[in-house]
């Protein structure tokens, strides 16, 4: 397949708004014609929906949440990149743009990074102009504060609570189409295929997750901002519900997915404390400004009391590893040094399996230095959290952390204007996988969302739309009563196993399994094993599953059995991306591709490229596309941040 | 060190909006005290499950205490005895071997019940729609830093603005009123600049259509304060009051009707 990403040349600076005047416009008499559908009502899903609502055009937005307010990104805690410079730090556009490509480890595309930062402060405006409150200076300005690895404080953030903020404000936005009749919202319902007919997306097919009715939509273009697929590995902070089937689906229907091997892992999430866990929660990343990461020097000292252990006996690995950035350190490498130290034995707090998983987190010193109630104005809200959870007060006992899944940055191929491999299907937020490379810096996922949602997809997929006839197809053309009747008999095989396991021990079973091989540290061996493993498990399931009920009332068992299905199918071709990528990049670390020191490899020569995976009926062998990258800014070095 | 529990349950249980509901008796056995609520929902849900029975329904979906989702009736107390707390952030710490649990759904005539403890609160959706936000099109925004605003006044919307939607104040209210969340958004956004040129009908507008939802007056009880996980204080429904009192006496033929 020709992979064109359409990416404009020319000046970087002046790509996007060229590639702007450049699109083309729909009459706006002409809007309400246009049927838009819209997957998701998050940060992405909500601010298109949003916006191409206040553009004129006929919106349908689903959520399988009971409101749209209710999407995950609304969990995001510590903030907002913008390149503002309020703080007159040396911030600008470039170096957002410099330091997302160098910290993606150099696989995202230029072109759409400068985009990213270019817009990151026109998202500010909006956000502020919607009533989003910002924290703020006793000037009555906009506070900022320096997040995950940046030099500079250019961070916005709402207390613990910026994803909310930010998601009300596009929910709030979007409730305002759809008292104005441009929106039509379809809550609690869940979008189980894609319906293409001569090679373009033409439509969706749902389920009412309170009836069980399976209904066909269609539509002009379809937008996906359906979210990652983290919750592959079943224990990760997403939310429940987070799932691939979207995605996932589409690939099946043509869609190129990208670089699936690209997984996130956050630094500081409470660790597991049993085998009935259900997720994991995680610890806002800006507890590293004033935290201070340590573990015992000696492996006798894990199971005392932290307050007896004497500075002298306490290891500040990141401290000592990486004395400019210490504490700060990117997300991926704080997180393997996690690991190492738990490996090590040094780990702290339960023995899960024979082994400490935890590392501290202390914010004992920042105490002494600012005053408890300074501490309290940063970080109340998630201590709170922390000790609902544990038990524990931060304020006297250090916090314990450990890595979990967090984000992932592959998604669904998709080129410069987002559009995906299918015509008409495009892609936002962290459903696709266009700008974080191979791992995304702190307080970029919310930027994303909102300049795919607000900014970018409103220009593009007007320009589309520009160039097709409105209605083309209804709801009688076969291909689309052919793509409900498959939809229909996959839930009927589902209901019909009467096996002995349930959904939810399947995932377990296979969320453990990725998260051994193809977790924090991958080598081809433990890759092979998942790649055998994953087909015997998905022959089990669909021979041994257990969905009491039926299809037609709400049966949340069913609905876990149909994304715990897409996810046996996703994860391997996840497992074969990492077995294929022999290199570490950002988030994709392979054992047998390190530095003298232990740090990640890039193999630029061989590897500097997105890999798109072309479905081929066959999901043991899926077909290898490879859009090449080139860097003609950012030049591809060696990350270092010691 | 964890400790484990047994516990009774009994869980109000109803197969859909139109079907008669009960309570049924289940044994929750070995619940380890670091388990949240749900989590020990979830086992028994297993259990449900591998005997064939329908398990039991009930929203949830962050589990962190931040999307809303959750929410159930436990012993009487929305979101159960903890205070402050979203039923997903309450963990097993807080019972104890032998105690015998009730768990119901949110009750109130305008959050009916879907199956078991899921209800349907597209109310507040519709209160929301009725002027709960700012009128601005994307991308008309000025620059954020023209416009200081007090950080005090700043914070105060923020404590308005921290509503996660539960309707815990709901289920609370011996009225079933909805008050505590329509005077948060209405105060939220009365407090800011930004929220200044639509205050008067977003008061009226928002008001009206918690009428029409039929929720109950508030009557000041309080309970809805008490309940509410986010701590949300009820001198924001004072707030809505005078809101709505000065936008009724400014234009009180404008008072909007929404169906």
């Amino acid at each position: 397949m020709d992979l064109n990403a359409r990416a404009p040349a020319g000046p970087i600076e002046n790509r996007w708004s060229d590639h702007r005047f450049q699109s083309k416009l729909v009459n706006p008499a002409n809007r309400r014609k246009y049927h838009v559908i819209v997957v998701g009502s998050g940060l992405a899903g909500g601010a298109a929906a949003a916006t191409f609502g206040e553009q004129g055009f006929n919106v349908s937005c689903f959520c399988y949440q009971d409101s749209p307010r209710r999407a995950h990104s609304i969990a995001a805690q510590g903030g907002i990149n913008a390149a503002k410079n309020y703080q007159n730090d040396g911030d600008s556009t470039y170096r957002l743009f410099y330091d997302t490509v160098k910290g993606g480890d150099f696989r995202a595309r230029e072109s759409n990074v400068y985009r990213l930062a270019e817009l990151s402060v026109n998202i500010i405006d909006q956000c502020v102009a919607q009533g989003v409150p910002f924290a703020r200076e006793y000037s009555g300005l906009l506070a900022n504060r320096s997040f995950g690895g940046a030099q500079v404080a250019r961070t916005f953030y709402a207390r613990g609570q910026t994803g909310q903020q930010l998601l009300l404000g596009a929910y709030q936005a979007l409730e305002r189409q759809i008292d104005a009749g441009t929106v039509k919202m379809y809550p609690r319902t869940e979008m189980l295929d894609l319906i293409v007919i001569d090679g373009r997306a033409r439509g969706i097919v749902t389920r009412d997750l309170v009836t069980g009715k399976v209904s066909a939509h269609v539509a002009d273009v379809v937008v996906l901002c359906s979210g990652g697929y983290g919750n592959v590995f079943y224990l990760s902070t997403n939310a429940k519900g987070c799932n691939t089937t979207a995605t996932w689906r589409s690939h099946r229907r043509g869609a190129l997915f990208a670089n699936p091997c690209y997984t996130q892992i956050h630094p500081t999430c409470i660790p597991q404390s049993g085998d009935y866990q259900s997720k994991l929660t995680l610890m806002s990343e800006s507890l590293r400004n004033d935290g201070r990461v340590w573990v015992p020097k000696n492996v006798a000292d894990c199971s005392k009391d932290p307050a007896s252990i004497p500075e002298s006996e306490r290891d500040y690995y990141l401290e000592r590893l990486y004395p400019s950035f210490g504490n700060l350190v990117p997300r991926d490498i704080a997180s393997r040094r996690a690991k190492d130290m738990c490996d090590e034995g040094r780990g702290v707090g339960p023995d899960v399996a024979g082994v400490r998983r935890g590392v501290y987190l202390d914010f004992g010193d920042a105490i002494k230095r600012l005053g408890r109630a300074v501490v309290a104005e940063r970080y109340d809200n998630l201590f709170q959290m922390y000790e609902r959870i544990t038990g524990e007060n931060p304020y006297d006992v250090p916090m314990r952390m450990y890595p979990a899944i967090h984000y992932t940055m592959g998604g669904l191929w998709v080129d410069y204007d987002l559009q995906s491999t299918i015509p008409g299907l495009f892609v936002g937020g962290e459903a696709n996988f266009s700008d974080h490379g191979a791992n995304r810096l702190g307080a970029s996922a919310l930027m994303q969302g909102l300049a795919d949602g607000y900014f970018i997809l409103p220009v593009t997929v007007s320009n589309f739309l520009a160039s097709q006839k409105a209605g083309a197809v209804d709801t009688s053309h076969p291909a689309v009563k052919q793509t409900v009747s498959e939809v229909e008999e996959r839930i009927n095989r589902l209901l019909s196993i009467k096996g002995k396991r349930t959904p939810d021990s399947f995932h377990r079973e296979l969320g453990a399994l990725v998260w051994d091989q193809c977790g924090m540290a991958r080598t081809e061996a433990g890759l092979k094993t998942a790649l055998q493993r994953i087909p015997a498990l998905r022959e089990e399931f669909w021979s041994n599953l257990s969905v009491p009920g039926t299809g037609e009332e709400l049966n949340q068992s069913l609905e876990r059995a149909g994304r715990v299905a897409d996810f046996l199918e996703f994860s391997e071709l996840m497992c074969r991306d990492a077995l294929h990528r022999e290199e570490s990049a950002g988030g994709h670390f392979r054992e047998e591709y390190q530095t003298d020191d232990g740090e990640a490899k890039r193999n630029d020569d061989d590897f500097s490229y997105v890999a798109a995976w072309e479905y081929t009926g066959d999901l043991s062998s899926p077909k290898l596309n490879r859009e090449p990258l080139t860097f003609e800014y950012v030049h591809p070095s060696q990350r270092s941040y010691k | 060190m964890s400790r484990t529990m047994n516990l009774v349950l009994n869980v109000w249980r109803q197969k859909s909006a139109s079907a008669p509901g009960q309570f049924v008796r289940y044994d929750a056995k070995n619940v380890s005290d670091h388990m949240s609520f749900l989590e020990m929902l979830d086992v028994v849900n297993e259990e449900l499950s591998a005997k064939g029975e329908a398990p039991i329904a009930f929203d949830h979906d962050c589990r962190e205490g931040i999307c809303g989702a959750c929410g159930v009736v436990i012993d009487g107390v929305p979101h159960g005895p903890n205070g402050g707390t979203t039923t997903c952030q309450l963990h097993m710490r807080s019972f104890k071997d032998g105690d015998e649990v009730t768990i119901e759904p949110w009750r109130a005539g305008a959050f009916p019940v879907v199956r078991d403890l899921v209800v349907d609160r597209s109310a507040f959706d519709r209160i929301i729609q009725a002027g709960g936000y700012v009128s601005l099109r994307t991308g008309s925004a000025p620059e954020a830093n023209s416009l200081p605003i007090a950080k005090v006044a700043s914070d105060s919307a923020f404590d308005a603005a921290t509503c996660i939607g539960c309707g815990a104040c709901v289920a609370a209210c011996p009225n079933a009123s909805a008050a505590l969340f329509t005077a948060a958004k209405i105060s939220h956004l009365a407090m800011l600049p930004q929220g200044e040129p639509e205050r008067q009908d977003r008061a009226r507008k928002m008001v009206a259509q918690m009428d029409a939802e039929r929720f109950g007056h508030c009557t000041s009880h309080g309970e809805c304060e008490a309940a509410c996980p986010k701590g949300i204080s009820i001198g924001f429904i004072a707030k809505m009051n005078r809101e709505l009192l000065s936008a009724m006496v400014t234009a009180p033929n404008e008072v909007a009707e929404r169906k």
